[in-house]
């Protein structure tokens, strides 16, 4: 269906083209000032005295949701700006390999954001027994939620030529992918009398409660069928609207 | 080898392209002329497979944009109105990428960067970032991207438009070498770039062709073989005629 030889040579140049600007390092370094500050300054990591990352991942839904759109802003809305996307799109390759290619860079980025975060993991180990299981499964969880926050700022990007807006819209999605799931808005809305059984329902919708779970040590099949679909959804809409808009 | 048939473009309410059909055939530099706003930047994007057509179809070296849109792509060179390159790239990179992209592989991927580059005259520039670049630079490493594979059908949406008077000179004599072998469409709102390059024209305004023939041909139109009064005429409306 897909050429990857297409998606492959689209991955390098977007991969190569962040870190071809100051951007990238602005970003990594945030990203790791960031998680590092909340870890050990607010979460207290020293003063728990436990080796887990618990503190480390609780904050991870958090930083992505406001340094995943700033990564993302740029994917379809610079495109149409300079017009780049009319040379893209006349090239023998298909909308949904520039998509795909475009997508895996950005969370390919993402991800080595978050394999610097390796010190930790490291100081855990030094300082105590962490269960690695747990460690890796926290891991795998954070790539996929941050899998689910890409594709969402892939297509928010697409929406307008202009990145502030795609921007703005990829924040108010992942805000709100992730706070109907958060626990103090989840028993803020059962307290208005809202039946239980809704409640859930749409929790279970959230980015939060799914990645709840891994971080605590548990992969379940269901988890990352949700987090698979979040994306493939986002990328069939993403694919849908710069289709439709591409010429605007 | 281009075969454009009663294409169509409807934007909501606007009527942009109202059935427009033409042949290109090997050899010929046809000149797709008209005022702004005429239709000639969507014609040509429906050509390339950039936009859909409301209507009709347009077919590349037999290859039905629409039905095979990748395999028409292939035998297609297109260099965009104002010449869009990824402005962070260098020339190199960025023609090593459009190589890879068109399936050249292993050290053809060199050769055919290296004859890009010298074909379009980069030489002097290939290792720089493309947005330190003059305007004529960029125009020509669009340019270059657009001939890299040598491809049969070559589209060029107003190739010249704001460079130099030496700018225009080099561009037209870089599409003149490869006439020969390709067919060239060339949309222009620059009458003189007929009399420099063309073999025919093409004159459409409000989205309909209202003259189709060799640059003498229109020509012939005025008493005086005026060009500029035959494109007037053709393309300027009665109320704006009498202003």
């Amino acid at each position: 269906m897909y050429n990857l030889t297409n998606v492959k040579t689209i991955f390098h140049r977007e991969f190569k083209s962040y870190f071809n600007s100051p951007v990238a390092y602005v970003f990594m370094v945030a990203f790791l000032v960031l998680v590092g500050f909340l870890t050990f300054g607010v979460t207290m990591y020293y003063e728990r005295r436990q080796a887990n990352l618990t503190p480390f991942f609780f904050w991870h839904p958090w930083v992505y949701l406001l340094l995943v759109p700033a990564a993302t802003m740029g994917v379809w809305a610079e495109e149409r700006r300079t017009g780049t996307i009319e040379l893209l799109l006349t090239l023998p390759v298909t909308l949904g390999e520039a998509l795909v290619g475009k997508f895996l860079a950005a969370w390919a980025f993402i991800g080595i954001a978050l394999g610097l975060t390796f010190p930790i993991v490291l100081t855990t180990g030094w300082l105590g027994q962490p269960d690695w299981g747990a460690v890796f499964c926290g891991y795998l969880g954070s790539l996929l939620l941050s899998g689910a926050c890409v594709a969402i700022g892939v297509f928010a990007s697409a929406l307008s030529r202009s990145q502030v807006i795609g921007f703005v819209i990829a924040l108010a999605i992942c805000l709100f992918m992730l706070i109907i799931g958060f626990d103090p808005v989840i028993n803020a809305v059962a307290g208005w009398g809202v039946p239980a059984s809704i409640v859930n329902a749409v929790a279970s919708c959230s980015l939060m409660q799914h990645f709840d779970s891994m971080r605590r040590g548990v992969i379940d099949f269901y988890d990352i069928a949700y987090y698979i679909g979040v994306m493939v959804f986002m990328l069939a809409a993403a694919h849908a609207v710069t289709d439709n808009r591409k010429a605007s | 080898m281009l075969t454009v048939s009663n294409l169509e473009k409807r934007f909501g309410p606007i009527h942009a392209v109202k059935g427009v059909s033409f042949t290109v055939e090997k050899g010929e530099v046809l000149g797709f002329l008209g005022p702004n706003g005429a239709g000639k930047s969507t014609t040509m994007r429906m050509i390339t497979g950039f936009l859909p057509p409301t209507a009709g179809t347009a077919s590349i070296c037999g290859h039905d944009i629409i039905s095979d849109p990748v395999a028409a792509k292939r035998c297609l060179g297109y260099l965009p109105e104002n010449a869009p390159s990824y402005h962070n790239m260098t020339v190199t990179d960025f023609l090593t990428f459009i190589a890879k992209i068109r399936g050249f592989s292993g050290t053809a991927v060199r050769e055919a960067v290296e004859s890009a580059i010298a074909k379009s005259r980069l030489e002097p520039v290939r290792s720089q970032t493309i947005e330190t670049l003059s305007k004529g630079y960029r125009q020509r490493t669009c340019f270059a991207q657009a001939i890299l594979h040598d491809p049969q059908v070559l589209v060029m949406d107003e190739p010249t438009d704001g460079l130099d008077p030496n700018q225009k000179f080099v561009v037209r004599e870089m599409i003149k070498e490869m006439a020969a072998d390709k067919a060239i469409i060339i949309s222009t709102h620059i009458l003189e770039e007929v009399d420099a390059v063309c073999t025919r024209a093409i004159v459409i305004a409000d989205g309909q062709i209202v003259a189709n023939g060799t640059p003498d041909e229109l020509r012939s139109r005025d008493p005086q073989g005026r060009l500029d009064v035959v494109f007037r005429n053709l393309t300027m409306k009665e109320d704006q005629n009498n202003v």
